[in-house]
């Protein structure tokens, strides 16, 4: 069952019995067929399409790789870097550079939850809360984390000390920015409807702050694993003798493109292995919101 | 809030008939008053509705009387019991309509207390539902079943059919009649609707300048019929009230 247009030219007389009303003029209204859903997806399953835009490219990278255009101490070729990566998993070095790297990201990660949530909680829901600790935690927001790396060695000394806490620093502050709004962003009507409900100002934290502070904690858990990574790479490569960072920097000083270009596929792998985990997670936790899901 | 100089919102032991007491209130924003010196009676089981143009403060009265705004002077007696139903059905979101029913109930309260209020407003079915999935009017009766499951003395409504679709609201209000047939609580039903307010109170108050300014017993028969010439009568000298001319309105 569908619609066509009209096909152009075609004259009064094929809708007979129905006459246009007095005045209006004796046209076709352009008429367009609404499509059913179903057909429009029908067309390309949506793991295909996804999967051909980085399919492409790989063989537009291994083209031009062995047409020569690509040299391999600008970036080695695809098959190249799948040896190198299958080599170094083979000798363990791979997996025990990752093991470490995300040791330190998930000590920062659980760190710099706790002190963001903590501190966002604090000011969020208290008065007093706010005016302790706003203020400092805005200005030190501005500073750019990584400029902090310097005095951290000097504090921490060159262990997993300073890369911990640079990654709980760059983890605390989206945390604490979108908790904190979120917090202060939930439906005044709602609190009130819960007041008229008999509950109590824990019961209220409980039932409607937090609950309502929860899409904008995840929004802030995303910035802060995006972060997490980024935290990673500097702390690793600044100084190190282990993890993906150290890896990377050796491979620097041999001029081994290929394992440079392993270390930043696994961290990419990891990095989406984290958003899939926060997806997870948002879709459990916030299943109540109607979103949309695009086309 | 100055509660030593002003006496707070009382809770009243259930000895006086009466389910409402209003006596010299007054509440002011930034020096205005929008309630000023008001007395209000409502006798237990009795359904008052309350009109008056927009903004006259018949919103503030009503949170007032909930105990939502405690920033007043003068006397206020309320039950302990009392529920609210809001405009907009201000169910939780991320609480399932069931867990919404039961929210801010004293213990550890059983799913069937909650199915119970559902299956009275009509909406058994939808109580694993999220709030997001409902229409207008399911939402709305799914925050009456929240009011109702806290089996309150007085049961305040504000427009909680003013934002329904003309037939959903002639369906909620039957139902809200029943419902207080049924329960024998006071109601307050706050309201713009003439029509709605004659056909199902015992009282019409009219609220002008922070105080109620009319009032009109409705002695008409239940069920009421809107084509009742007495009906029209009523309506039509509350519409006048109002300041709308009853002619000009039915042209
Ligand atoms: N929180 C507030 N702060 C300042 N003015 C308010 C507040 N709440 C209500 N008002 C004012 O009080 C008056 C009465 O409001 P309301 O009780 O909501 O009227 P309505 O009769 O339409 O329900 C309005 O003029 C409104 O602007
Ligand atoms: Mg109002």
């Amino acid at each position: 069952m569908s619609i066509s247009h009209a096909p152009p030219g075609s004259t009064k007389d094929d809708i007979p019995g129905i006459s246009p009303p007095d005045g209006a003029d004796d046209q076709h209204l352009g008429l367009e067929p609404i499509a059913p859903v179903s057909s429009r997806r029908a067309r390309v399953p949506r793991w295909l399409r996804r999967t051909t835009g980085p399919l492409v490219l790989l063989a537009l990278w291994q083209l031009l790789s062995s047409t020569g255009v690509l040299t391999p101490d600008v970036l080695a070729s695809p098959g190249r870097i799948a040896e190198v990566g299958r080599d170094l998993v083979a000798d363990g070095s791979l997996p025990d550079a990752m093991a470490t790297s995300l040791r330190r990201v998930a000590g920062g990660l659980v760190l710099g939850t706790v002190i963001g949530t903590g501190l966002a909680l604090l000011s969020g829901l208290f008065r007093v809360g706010e005016d302790l600790v706003d203020a400092p935690v805005q200005m030190l927001r501005t500073v750019p984390f990584v400029g902090l790396i310097p005095l951290f060695i000097i504090w921490f000394g060159i262990g997993e000390a300073p890369k911990t806490a640079i990654i709980t620093l760059g983890v605390t502050f989206p945390l604490y920015l979108n908790v904190y709004a979120g917090i202060r962003g939930v439906d005044a009507q709602l609190i009130e409807a819960g007041e008229s409900l008999g509950l109590s100002r824990w019961g209220l934290v409980r039932h409607v702050i937090l609950p309502g502070a929860l899409p904008g904690a995840m929004t802030g858990l995303r910035y802060s694993l995006g972060i997490a990574w980024l935290a990673l790479v500097f702390a690793e490569q600044v100084n190190a003798d282990s993890g993906i960072g150290f890896l990377m920097v050796q491979a620097r000083d041999f001029l081994r493109t290929d394992v440079i270009v392993v270390c930043l596929i696994v961290y990419a792998f990891l990095g989406l292995l984290a958003d899939f985990i926060v997806r997870s997670l948002e879709r459990l936790l916030l299943q109540w919101r109607p979103t949309f899901t695009g086309r | 809030m100055a509660t030593d100089v002003h006496r707070p919102v009382t809770t009243s032991p259930v000895t006086t008939s009466s389910a409402v007491r209003v006596e010299g209130l007054t509440r002011a924003f930034d020096g205005r008053a929008v309630i000023d010196d008001l007395r209000l009676d409502v006798r237990q089981g009795e359904f008052v509705a309350l009109l008056g143009r927009s903004g006259c403060g018949k919103s503030t009265l009503l949170r007032i009387l909930a105990g939502l705004d405690r920033d007043i002077e003068g006397t206020v007696l309320v039950p302990r019991r009392k529920a609210v139903a809001f405009q907009a059905p201000r169910l939780m979101p991320w609480k399932k309509v069931w867990r919404n029913v039961l929210l801010g109930l004293p213990g550890k309260p059983e799913r069937a207390l909650a199915d119970r209020a559902l299956e009275e407003v009509g909406l058994s079915q939808r109580s694993d539902a999220w709030p997001k999935t409902l229409s207008g009017g399911e939402a709305q009766r799914a925050s009456l079943a929240r009011a109702l499951v806290r089996e309150p003395d007085l049961l305040l409504l504000d427009e909680p059919f003013g934002a329904l679709d003309a037939l959903t609201r002639i369906n909620a209000q039957r139902l809200v009649g029943e419902l207080w047939q049924r329960r024998g609580c006071a109601v307050l039903l706050v309201t713009h609707d003439v029509e709605e307010a004659v056909l199902l109170a015992d009282r019409v108050l009219v609220m002008d300048d922070g105080v109620i300014a009319y009032e009109q017993e409705i002695d008409l028969d239940r069920p009421r019929d809107i084509t009742d010439p007495r009906f029209a009568e009523l309506r039509a000298g509350l519409l006048e009230r109002l300041g709308v001319d009853p002619a000009a309105e039915a042209a």
